[in-house]
Order: C-alpha cells, then sequence, then structure tokens
C-alpha cells in the first residue's frame, strides 16, 4: 500500500493501477482528490480525466494540475461519447450510486473497458452481524449507520456477476481482495470470495 | 458627487486622448489589413491598444491572453491612465502571482467598441474625420477575437499558451477556443457562458435605454459637441453593478444603514448608505468610460450564442479541440450561474475535450472573479502550472539564495 491509498483510505488503488495499460485514456469516475489519477499518470503515463462529487476533492485535483469536474456517476455519465476512454474506473462508488445498472451500462459505453471495485456484502462478517445480532452490518470500511451511509445500493459478488451477465459484458479479470488490500487465491471457487472477499475488483468489457 | 464644469472638461479631454493615442502600446492597421466584421462590412483603417507583461520566450510558447470583462481594459496589471489606480487584475496577474509574468508573457488588449485606446465608437471616423458614433458597425465577440488574433499575428506568436478571462473576457476564451482551436493550448473561461441569457439581456437593455434617454446622447453625436450623457450612463453602471454583486454580500455590507445622518429624511436624497454607493460607482464610472461604448460592447455580449452559431449544438463548436480547459464558475454568480458554466462542461465532454471545472464557494456574486478570491488564485496557479509544465515552459528561476 503506497501513500497515495493511504490518504485516500482505498486500499485497492495498486490492484486498480495494475490493470490499466501504459499511455491509455483513463476516466475515473468519483476520484477523489486524485490519488489514482496522479499514480496512474506518473507510473503508467496514462490520459487521466475524473469526476467527483465534493467540490473539495475537485478543487484539490485542479489545483493540483489534474483535469477533473464536478459531478456524479448518475447524473453526468450520459453526456459522454461512446468509446471515448479506453478505461472508465469507478472505485468504491457503485453502492451509493442510484441507478447502478444504468451506470454500469453507461460505464461499459463510454470506456472500451472498464474497472469496477466494490465493497462485497457478502462477506462472512456482513452475514454475522446480520444474521446474530440481527443489525445491520458495520466494519472499518463501511463504518456508518444504516441511516447515514451514502452507500443505499449493497450487492455481493455473486450479485455483481448476475449483474454483468444480464448486460452482457464480459469479465476479462476478476479478484476479491481480504481487509488488507491482499488478493484471495485466484484458483478458489466463487462461494469462497463471495465469502471472505472484503472487497472485489473486476475488469469488464462489452 | 458633483463635479466642477472644468474637472469634466479634464477629463473629457484626457479620455479623448486615451481613445486617439493611448497611453499603452498601440498597434495599427492600415486600409489594406482591415477587420472583418460578422455585421457584413470590414473596418480600416483600425487599431488596437494593449499591455504586455513578462518576456516572450525563445520559442514563443508562453504568452498568455487576457481577455477583460464589459467595462474593462487593457490596463489589467498596471495602472489605469485617468483613475491612476491599480490594474483591474493585479491581484491575478504580476511576478510571482497566478498567472506568473516570470514565467508567463501576458498580452492584454482592449476591445474593438471598446474606449480605451482600440477603435470603437469614440473613434473617429478616417471617412468623415468625425467620432464615430453609431456609425461604427456593431461589433461582436467573434469580433474582438479576431481584432486580438491579428494583433497576436503581428506579435509574432502563433499559438498562446493559455487564453484567460472573467466574464466577457470568459466568453472571449470559449470563442477563441472554438475559433482558433490550434492557436489555444489552454482555456480558463472565469464567471462567463457560451450564451447571454435573457436575463441577462434584459438587464442591459434597461442600461441602454438610460442612456437613450440621455437628452445629452443626442442620437449618439454627443463627442461631436456639448455634454456628454453622464446621467444615462451612470443610471446604467448603477443597475449592472447591481447585478455583479450577491444580496447577502450587499446585505452584510450595508444593510438599511443610513448615510451620514441619523434618521431618514422623507426625501430623495441619498438616505441609505447602499444609494450613495450605487451614486458613487455611477458617477466614477462616467468618468473612465465611453456612453456610446456601453452601448456596443453590451451588445456584442447580448450577441452571443455559441450554440447557436454551431447548428444548434453547443458540443459542435468543440469538436476535436486539442484545447485543454478549465472552466471556474462562483456559487453566489447570479449573472453567470453555475449552470451556464456546467452546460459549457457538459458540452466540452461531450466533444471529448480535456477539461476541468471548478465551482467556488463565494459570497461576493459575479464579482468574485475580480476580487481576492484565495480559491480561485489557488485553481487558476494550478492549472496553469499543469498546462506549462506539459507545454513544456521553464518555471520562473529560484529565487538566487
Amino acid at each position: 500500500m503506497n501513500d497515495v491509498a493511504l490518504k485516500r483510505g482505498r486500499f485497492d488503488l495498486d490492484v486498480v493501477a495494475d490493470l490499466v495499460e501504459p499511455g491509455s485514456r483513463v476516466l475515473d469516475v468519483g476520484c477523489g482528490d486524485g490519488g489514482l489519477m496522479e499514480l496512474l499518470s506518473t507510473r503508467k503515463g496514462v490520459d487521466a480525466r475524473g469526476i467527483e462529487l465534493s467540490q473539495t476533492g475537485v478543487n484539490e485535483c485542479v489545483a493540483r494540475g489534474l483535469s477533473v469536474i464536478q459531478g456524479d456517476a448518475d447524473a453526468d455519465l450520459s453526456g459522454y461519447l461512446d468509446d471515448s476512454f479506453d478505461y472508465v474506473i469507478l472505485s468504491q462508488t457503485l453502492q451509493a450510486t442510484h441507478d447502478p445498472k444504468t451506470v454500469l451500462q453507461n460505464l461499459l459505453r463510454i470506456g472500451s473497458r472498464a474497472i469496477i471495485s466494490f465493497p462485497n456484502f457478502g462477506h462472512w462478517r456482513m452475514r454475522r452481524q446480520l444474521l446474530l445480532e440481527g443489525r445491520m452490518p458495520i466494519t472499518p470500511h463501511l463504518p456508518e449507520p444504516w441511516y447515514a451511509t451514502p452507500n443505499i445500493h449493497f450487492c455481493t459478488i455473486r450479485d455483481f456477476v448476475t449483474l454483468c451477465e444480464e448486460l452482457d459484458a464480459t469479465v476479462i479479470e476478476a479478484m476479491a481482495l481480504n481487509g488488507t488490500g491482499g488478493r484471495i487465491p485466484i484458483n478458489a471457487p466463487w462461494w469462497f470470495w463471495n465469502l471472505f472477499g472484503e472487497q472485489a475488483v473486476f475488469l469488464l468489457r462489452r | 458627487m458633483t463635479h466642477l464644469p472644468d474637472h469634466d472638461d479634464a477629463v473629457a479631454s484626457a479620455r479623448l486622448r486615451e481613445v486617439d493615442s493611448p497611453s499603452s502600446p498601440v498597434e495599427y492597421f492600415g486600409p489594406d489589413q482591415p477587420l472583418a466584421l460578422d455585421a457584413g462590412s470590414a473596418l480600416a483603417p483600425w487599431q488596437i491598444a494593449y499591455t504586455t507583461h513578462g518576456t516572450l520566450n525563445a520559442d514563443r510558447s508562453n504568452a498568455v491572453l487576457v481577455c477583460h470583462a464589459l467595462t474593462g481594459d487593457q490596463y489589467a496589471a498596471s495602472t489605469h491612465p485617468i483613475t491612476g489606480k491599480r490594474g483591474w487584475w493585479s491581484m491575478m496577474v504580476g511576478p510571482g502571482r497566478p498567472i506568473d509574468t516570470d514565467r508567463f508573457f501576458v498580452i492584454c488588449a482592449n476591445v474593438i467598441g471598446g474606449c480605451a485606446g482600440t477603435t470603437g465608437p469614440a473613434s473617429v471616423d478616417p471617412d468623415t474625420g468625425k467620432r464615430y458614433g453609431l456609425r461604427l458597425p456593431l461589433v461582436t465577440i467573434a469580433d474582438m477575437v479576431r481584432a486580438q488574433a491579428m494583433l497576436i499575428d503581428r506579435l509574432g506568436i502563433d499559438m498562446l499558451f493559455a487564453v484567460v478571462g472573467g466574464s466577457m473576457g470568459g466568453m472571449q476564451v470559449l470563442e477563441w477556443a472554438a475559433s482558433y482551436p490550434d492557436r489555444v493550448f489552454a482555456a480558463l473561461p472565469i464567471a462567463a457562458g457560451a450564451r447571454h441569457s435573457s436575463q441577462n439581456i434584459a438587464f442591459h437593455e434597461v442600461g441602454r435605454q438610460a442612456i437613450m434617454a440621455d437628452p445629452a446622447w443626442q442620437g449618439g453625436r454627443y463627442l461631436e459637441g456639448g455634454a456628454i450623457p453622464k446621467k444615462g450612463l451612470s443610471v446604467a453602471r448603477m443597475a449592472a453593478h447591481i447585478t455583479y454583486v450577491s444580496e447577502p454580500a450587499l446585505h452584510s455590507k450595508f444593510g438599511r444603514n443610513l448615510q451620514d445622518r441619523e434618521a431618514i429624511t422623507y426625501g430623495f436624497d441619498a438616505d441609505f448608505q447602499i444609494e450613495s454607493y450605487l451614486r458613487h460607482q455611477g458617477s466614477t464610472f462616467v468618468d473612465r468610460f465611453d456612453a456610446n461604448s456601453y452601448l456596443y460592447v453590451t451588445r456584442a455580449m447580448d450577441y452571443f450564442d455559441m450554440a447557436a452559431d454551431h447548428g444548434g449544438l453547443l458540443a459542435n463548436a468543440f469538436r476535436r479541440s486539442p484545447t485543454r480547459f478549465c472552466v471556474i464558475s462562483f456559487t453566489s454568480d447570479w449573472l453567470f450561474p453555475t449552470k451556464e458554466s456546467r452546460a459549457v462542461v457538459h458540452a466540452l465532454n461531450a466533444a471529448g475535450a480535456n477539461v476541468s471545472f471548478v465551482e467556488i464557494e463565494s459570497d461576493r456574486g459575479h464579482d468574485s472573479f475580480l476580487l481576492d478570491e484565495p480559491e480561485l488564485f489557488r485553481v487558476t496557479r494550478g492549472f496553469l502550472t499543469g498546462a506549462a509544465s506539459v507545454r513544456g515552459i521553464d518555471p520562473p528561476a529560484p529565487v538566487p539564495a
């Protein structure tokens, strides 16, 4: 885990960055303070653009010389042209969108490939809290109670795979990460990922 | 505030001197170098007055064009010859400032139709020997930009590193990027839009009617003899000034405070501070601005509609644009509200352009772009610095320890 990822509090940045080909055009939807964009442009010579909901995040990015606009995944993706990017990245944001299906369709339309990372609601700790305590799960990575969380559309890894099938999207690569960003063995079966993956990262194409 | 007649005469003649041969550098274009106008005719001969700050680098890649707003002038970073006030953007432009004259060669030109040394309605019509008045053809934002492009040619600059401006200056920035995409590396339109709204046209019309209702205006021929329409121009400025500030800012600055008195007077004097303030804004404005110029330049803004100029689709104006954009708006600007900037951003996105968009929190309304707004300076500096390193412009030499 590097400093940028630490600062942003997201441990999937390195994993996501590894999926991107050098020199490509990338749109980072929900780019935060631009950590991933900076990582991609310095490490991989990527032409990176961002969309960020928080005005503070946007101003911070632009003041650092990054190309970022204020907007959100639900409202502002429709204006982008088909195939205008090599990759569209939606990191830790899908579960906070109003219409995840349309958002995913837009990602696949705008980018030749889409990289999506999200928290897995099927993780055993979540299941335990719901099953044994009868309470909506609260974890270090999802710390807000149900009434304050921006995350309104939780899914499990299995649910996400089903949505990909429904949208006819091809999964090029998929991985599950544990709580510290380490990869869960690649040859483990889906049910194992769905139980032990705290985060999932998918590389998709139409 | 009342002026003595000899003050008026002195100011009037100083202003006309600045129209004819300004204190700043001027480029002259002869009968063989006409300026084509959207209205259909061409202007020749004509002249354009400008200032420069900083040094043009060896590969001529560090030029920044600053475009001024409705009542601005070329004195963005230098003292105004009539008012003696420091440049209208001296917080933004200068050594070590966000538009850093230690790094960039900054050019600022008076717009066509203006009254600070570039040809406008107060200039002398060579055909008649009299001042143009309303005989000058109407000008547009695109005409202003075309005139600037001819100046840039004259200065031997192929590509501008950046074009920057607020309000009407931002309109010129957008027009530059649309008309000369290969000549603009970076574009920074601030508190602007791709069209003038119905409400904006309405306010301008009030201002123009105030000028034209002043008997001294004489159908625009006041410079051929007699008084200038200062009442009308002053009222126009007062009305416009209200649109440049926000209600909360007015309230916190003036509230219902009374001006130099303990109680209301049951009369029409300036009882309230806000009245006194507006009257002052109006009366100082007439010292430095020409009434006919006000008509022409407001009209140029009214006619501005980039989508209409590009088949009804704003994105068409920026197709395949190589320029990198940074669009800035202010939360309390109700003259060019954020949604106007956002429309530009959406069009730029749809055109596949490289665009950043920042909305800055400020309660000072449209005029925020002229004021001490640290976030504006920070974003401007960040955007230009990022773009300059891509363009390969050397950072300013470090100060020796």
